[in-house]
């Protein structure tokens, strides 16, 4: 991935009457990358993403693009093309019509348009739906053409606002992958809107978590998933045990009256943390002596596994296994110290707005 | 079948869904009444207005009460009653576009008490505001005492073709603006949003996207204007005086007069002329979804 820095936010802040949505984000997307905004709903994704298309203007704060400030340049003057939540096509308009909206704008020839119009079809396998109306297609068939007349335009940057929230999950997992072959052949960036957390986690090069108009973390979907930075993106990205715990010193961490080891340092000694345990990284293996032991309270077939809560130390465990442990049965908890993320409790004000609000 | 179309276009169009499930068919008894009140007080008034108009007074089969349109005093009232519908249809939608569009884009708060005033006047008499109208504009009226207090020239549109076209937008303006306003703002902000992202100024944005939108909001406006004010008797009886005679005060005075077998007829003209006019407009309409660029 080349590391150009495309769009470059800066210091941006908007709010809406008294609601402060954005405060003094910063923010970069690189060339070629697929970048998600993720977040609850309320969060500012949207808000981000609308800046960057110059739907809204920022209260404060810059935008750069390719080195150029474009904070104050209206939507057709910008060389990004947006694809609305819920596709916004033009209902008097067919199929073709649609897809040349740009293109004869920009007066581009007939025969281009035509070119472009089959190409776009073909892109999106649409291909003959040319003098259909946008009302007789289904949700994602409007979708991809909602796509389609955006990318004839060469946009140097594609941005989605939720594109796939009104698909279900099926269609929703097939536009995924078609998304992500359509980043790959076009070789365009991405800025993708979400507040589904698999989707971020499936297509995206870098996610950005998003809180209350605070950036959480920024990272690979690896990184988000495996080592989040705050308790707020571990309950956030999937499901987790997120239990306060006391750092005894390095590489060792007392969970609920328990000494577990782990492989994090720097944290000093008897300091108060949050420590992530996915529910897929706790084995239940017979009760010893040193481990925690609990009980099996509930257990649910989830289809790839069981899901199990188990009481112990006074805290319900979430469990996931394909090994059944049936209700009542006493089970000792182990979890391997890689697996085992350590997170500083929030200090600043700033901070405690990223405590879980759901 | 182009009547159905301008009829859905002002009551919004019937969802889909709207089959009859069980339960419901149990409560079509519901439905008498507005059947009864159908037939009795549209149905048959209509049959009788066709079957007088197409009789003599000895009850023989006649196209003569519709064929005294030729009459050069009728034709005249007819043509007069076109123009001066047509042009203060034209006058309304041109008044009222900028405004639903002003109103649309409005906040909230403040658009809700905009369309307020805009309906508040049709809470007075539609008879009273007329002749409020007729004290306006009077020789001795009080628009004229003001420009004479002002020592401006005096003017004289009382009982001329300009009162009239007057008092048919003043009466009938809300009827253009409430449709058009509806269309406008059920456009998702979106869908313009998504013309400007894809390169459209504010004036391309207008006119390919904002206007062809709303076109079925402007032609049940245009129905609803030019409609009554074809044959309304009332605003040119009272704003033009006895010179100025529409087809709506030839047909009154008919049945004034007992003649209800002309009335009838000369009605029939005008609801032809009406159908017809209907059904130009609503074939534009159609063309004009198909052939934007």
């Amino acid at each position: 991935m080349t590391q150009n820095k495309l769009i470059n936010l800066c210091n941006i802040t908007k709010s809406y009457g008294d609601t402060l949505v954005l405060d003094d984000l910063n923010l970069y997307i690189r060339e070629n990358e697929f970048l998600t905004l993720l977040g609850p709903s309320g969060c500012g994704k949207t808000t981000t993403l609308r800046i960057i298309g110059g739907f809204e203007n920022p209260d404060r704060g810059n935008v750069i693009f390719e080195g150029k400030d474009i904070t104050k340049l209206p939507p057709n003057e910008r060389q990004l093309n947006t694809v609305f939540q819920k596709y916004a096509l033009f209902n008097h308009m067919t199929i073709a019509e649609n897809i040349a909206f740009g293109l004869k704008i920009k007066k581009k020839s007939k025969a281009y348009i035509q070119d472009k119009i089959k190409y776009a079809l073909k892109l999106v396998n649409l291909d003959g739906y040319e003098n259909r109306m946008p009302n007789s297609l289904s949700g994602g068939q409007q979708q991809r053409i909602a796509i389609a007349r955006a990318i004839v335009n060469e946009p140097k940057v594609l941005l989605l606002d939720e594109p796939l929230g009104a698909l279900d999950l099926k269609l929703r997992q097939d536009m995924q992958y078609e998304l992500i072959r359509l980043k790959n052949e076009l070789g365009i960036t991405f800025i993708y809107v979400t507040h589904d957390q698999e989707e971020a986690l499936t297509m995206s090069d870098t996610i950005v978590v998003m809180n209350q108009g605070y950036i959480q973390q920024i990272g690979t979907p690896e990184d988000i998933y495996n080592e989040p930075q705050n308790a707020f993106v571990a309950d956030f990205i999937g499901e987790s045990n997120i239990i306060a715990a006391t750092m005894v010193e390095d590489r060792l961490v007392n969970i609920l009256g328990t000494n577990f080891p782990c492989v994090d340092t720097g944290f000093g000694r008897n300091k108060p943390v949050d420590v992530v345990i996915r529910p897929e990284d706790i084995d239940l293996v017979e009760p010893e002596e040193d481990i925690i032991t609990g009980v099996v309270t509930s257990l649910i077939f989830k289809g790839v596994h069981y899901e199990m809560e188990v009481l112990a130390n006074g805290h319900e465990w979430l469990v996931h296994s394909t090994d059944l442990s049936p209700v009542g049965s006493k089970v000792g908890i182990k979890v391997d110290p890689f697996d085992i993320q350590i997170m500083n409790k929030p200090e600043s004000e700033d901070e405690q707005a990223t405590e879980i609000v759901e | 079948m182009q009547l159905k179309n301008i009829l859905n276009h002002q009551v919004h169009k019937p969802s889909k869904q709207s089959h009859f499930n069980p339960r419901m068919k149990k409560m079509k008894w519901l439905t008498f009444p507005y059947i009864i009140w159908m037939i009795g007080f549209i149905i048959l008034p209509l049959i009788m207005i066709v079957y007088y108009g197409l009789t003599t007074k000895t009850g023989g089969f006649t196209f003569e009460n519709i064929l005294l349109i030729n009459d050069p005093i009728n034709r005249k009232a007819l043509i007069l009653a076109l123009q001066l519908s047509l042009i203060s249809t034209i006058i309304c939608l041109l008044l009222a576009y900028p405004l639903a569009m002003i109103l649309s884009n409005a906040k909230m708060s403040s658009n809700n008490f905009i369309v307020l005033i805009i309906i508040l006047p049709m809470w007075m008499n539609f008879l009273l505001r007329t002749i409020a109208w007729q004290n306006i504009l009077e020789r001795t009226g009080i628009l004229n005492r003001i420009l004479d207090f002002l020592h401006l020239p005096t003017l004289n549109i009382i009982n001329t073709p300009a009162a009239i076209i007057l008092g048919m937008v003043y009466n009938f303006l809300p009827f253009m603006v409430l449709p058009i306003y509806n269309v406008l703002i059920k456009i998702d902000k979106d869908v313009i949003n998504a013309a400007r992202d894809l390169g459209a100024n504010s004036t391309l944005t207008f006119l390919k996207i904002i206007l062809p939108l709303s076109i079925p909001g402007v032609i049940s406006g245009i129905t609803m204007v030019f409609v009554p004010s074809l044959t309304t008797f009332v605003i040119s009886t009272i704003l033009g005086g006895s010179k100025i005679v529409l087809i709506g005060n030839v047909i009154e005075q008919q049945f004034r007069l007992g003649n209800w077998h002309t009335g009838s007829g000369l009605s029939l003209v005008l609801m032809i002329f009406i159908l017809f006019s209907m059904a130009v407009i609503s074939k534009y309409d159609k063309e004009s979804e198909g052939n934007l660029w």
